[in-house]
């Protein structure tokens, strides 16, 4: 059992703020994925996990203990560096049995686990090398390998696949989700890709500027966003938000059309949608009828991504994306009627940030 | 690009250098110590050398105190260089103070350790002070050659650990930082990870260290001279007295090769002893 607890940890480096009073529970055996843009202070709150760093605030449980005072050999955990940190002084071999060493295990058992998570990692035959003789993608497989063969009732993973071609990332991502589902360890994986966050993750906690600011599942995050920045950084394209004007009555004005909102007594808000959760009348001037209370849209930019076909529009001035079928015929310039999926409309109220309820 | 000659031609100041302040000199000693002044191939001097009776009390006694002072010197100072590298601050300051007997010359090193050992010193007047002895005792006579060399080998490690410190405290700042958490998280306690990373990752400043040490070992000779005067037969000492003394260059000559004959055995087994493989290095 390793509930992993973080209760009200802060870091701060002289002036710097690299952690505001976060609070997480990861569960057993849950795969937990931190995401955020570079400097939010992933590796920070993973490094105050594994006992390298002390936060300046605040608790650390592992399981049924409070671990923030033990010494990162006392925590049961593994860890893949950011920077690898595979020793050049061993082989292949030796690193990955570094710590089965360290727990005095059998010869026996050293071999068959060194077997099995060299194979997982596609460096089976590589063993006799030394890390100056490897690639960084290799050596990065070297730091995992390493880390999983431990089988560790914690695991903490740096971007450990962030050095990988596409392909073999693609491939790695299965199989550690795989190795990772089988065991019974509690992960918790750092990644500024959200691709392979929203792929692995039972539950993606979304950090910004030291803080938590979502920690939901993959769709939950995409359908919901508790934030502006959520919708902003997660997707690609990323939702489009537009200013709402107060019209009374819980209607706003959004670019020149009227639409039914949360009912809260704010000047103006935002209203967002996701480029693909718009649906398309047809454009104007061409004879079909716009339904009543369509928005439009100018075309600027149209970018053909094979599956679907990219617009950048201008709303209201605003920038506004919108995802069109690939063989749809539209030409920068023409003006598009649409209207948004009204179960997929979010509100977000522009001080705090935060989502409005549209109850 | 430059002439294929560039590196040659760059490198002959130093080889000129060296030529003229290191091997002519070099070759000097040997022809002396091989060729008679009647110019004949000759071992006379080395069978006359080995024929002495203070020879081989001479040359165990050399080869007892590197042994003594080297190991314990390297230990020592790896030792401080943990504890020098563990600290937060003062860091500086701790490591100037223990590198200045660094600045002191062998001979006053030796008159500081004789001040403290002889008959009038210090340690006598202490411990007649706390009453274990009643009159002084002359602790270096020639009867206590135990006595000698272990004050010899006191004012030889109070003198020159520092000189493998520095080295070992630059050796061991170039480790990163990193290796030493990773080893953390995977289990290593202290211990571990002096044996595991330090120690490896260190080889090449150990290697430059003991090879430094023990060829100053071989030479000691000042802080011999100090404290035991000739009581304590070493190889250099011999060399002084066959030179200055005994007026015979041809038979000092080859005390020198024999000197030197045994620091170029020890810098190859150091050298070997604590190679890294070529694909190992950081
Ligand atoms: N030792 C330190 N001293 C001062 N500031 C630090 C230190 N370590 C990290 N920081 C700061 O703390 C913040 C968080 O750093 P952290 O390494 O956790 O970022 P990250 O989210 O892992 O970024 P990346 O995705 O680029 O790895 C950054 O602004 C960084 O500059
Ligand atoms: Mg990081």
């Amino acid at each position: 059992m390793a509930i992993i607890q973080i209760k009200g940890v802060a870091k701060q480096y002289g002036k710097v703020h690299a952690l505001h009073s976060i609070d997480m529970t990861i569960a057993d055996q849950e795969f937990m994925v931190l995401l955020g843009a570079s400097g939010c202070g992933k590796t920070t709150l993973l490094r105050i996990v594994a006992g390298l760093e002390t936060a300046t605030t605040g608790e650390v449980w592992i399981g049924e203990k409070r671990v923030d005072k033990l010494a990162p050999k006392d925590r049961g955990i593994a860890m893949v560096f950011q920077n690898y940190a595979v020793f050049p002084h061993l082989t292949v071999y030796e690193n990955i049995a570094f710590g089965l060493r360290m727990a005095k295990m059998e010869q026996k058992e050293v071999d068959r686990r060194v077997e099995r998570t060299a194979t997982l990692m596609h460096i089976e035959g590589l063993l006799k090398r030394y890390s100056g003789q490897l690639s960084g993608g290799q050596r990065q497989r070297v730091a995992v390998a390493r880390a999983l063969a431990t089988e560790p009732q914690v695991l903490l993973m740096d971007e450990p696949l962030s050095n990988l071609d596409a392909l073999l990332r693609m491939e790695m991502r299965a199989e550690l989700k795989t190795v990772l589902a089988e065991s019974n360890t509690t992960t918790i994986y750092v990644t500024h890709d959200q691709v392979e966050a929203m792929s692995m993750a039972d539950r993606i906690a979304i950090m910004n500027g030291g803080k938590i600011v979502q920690a939901s599942s993959a769709v939950e995050v995409y359908r919901n966003p508790a934030a502006h920045f959520v919708g902003s950084f997660i997707g690609n394209p990323p939702m489009n938000f537009l200013t709402a004007d107060n019209s009374g009555d819980g209607f706003w004005q959004v670019a020149g059309v009227r639409v039914k909102g949360p009912d809260t007594s704010q000047k103006s808000i935002q209203f967002a949608i996701r480029p693909e959760d718009i649906v398309v009348h047809g454009k104007s001037g061409d004879g079909s009828t716009a339904s009543e209370g369509a928005f439009t849209a100018g075309v600027r930019i149209l970018e053909p991504l094979g599956s679907h076909l990219l617009a950048s529009c201008k709303v209201d001035d605003q920038l506004f994306r919108v995802v069109l079928n690939s063989d749809a015929e539209v030409q920068p310039g023409d003006t598009l009627q649409w209207s948004p999926q009204a179960d997929r409309v979010r509100w977000f109220d522009p001080e705090t940030e935060l989502a409005l309820s549209t109850v | 690009m430059y002439p294929r000659s560039l590196p040659y031609l760059l490198l002959l100041p130093s080889t000129l250098f060296l030529c003229v302040f290191f091997l002519y000199p070099f070759g000097l000693v040997a022809w002396q110590a091989f060729v008679t002044d009647t110019g004949q191939f000759t071992s006379e001097f080395f069978v006359e050398m080995k024929s002495h009776w203070k020879f081989n009390t001479a040359f165990t006694n050399t080869i007892l105190l590197a042994l003594a002072v080297v190991p314990f010197q390297v230990c020592l100072a790896l030792y401080m260089a943990t504890l020098v590298n563990g600290m937060k601050r003062g860091r500086d300051l701790i490591l100037y103070i223990w590198t200045i007997p660094l600045g002191i010359s062998d001979l006053a090193a030796g008159i500081i350790w004789l001040a403290i050992f002889e008959q009038t010193g210090f340690l006598n007047s202490m411990m007649q002070g706390m009453g274990f002895i009643d009159q002084p005792v002359s602790l270096l006579s020639y009867q206590n050659t135990g006595m000698i060399f272990l004050a010899i080998l006191l004012a030889e490690v109070w003198r020159a650990t520092a000189i493998v410190l520095v080295i070992l405290v630059a050796g061991m700042g170039l480790i990163p930082k990193e290796y030493y958490e990773a080893a953390e998280v995977f289990g290593a306690g202290r211990w571990k990870r002096f044996t595991k990373i330090t120690l490896p990752m260190l080889k090449p400043s150990l290697q430059t260290a003991m090879i430094l040490r023990v060829i100053m070992a071989f030479e000691v000779f000042a802080v011999v001279v100090a404290l035991g005067g000739t009581n304590l037969p070493v190889l250099m000492g011999e060399i002084y007295t066959w030179q200055f003394d005994l007026q015979d260059a041809n038979v000092a000559a080859a005390y020198a090769l024999v000197i030197l004959l045994i620091s170029i055995s020890c810098t190859l087994l150091i050298m070997w002893g604590l190679r890294t493989p070529k694909e190992a290095r950081v």
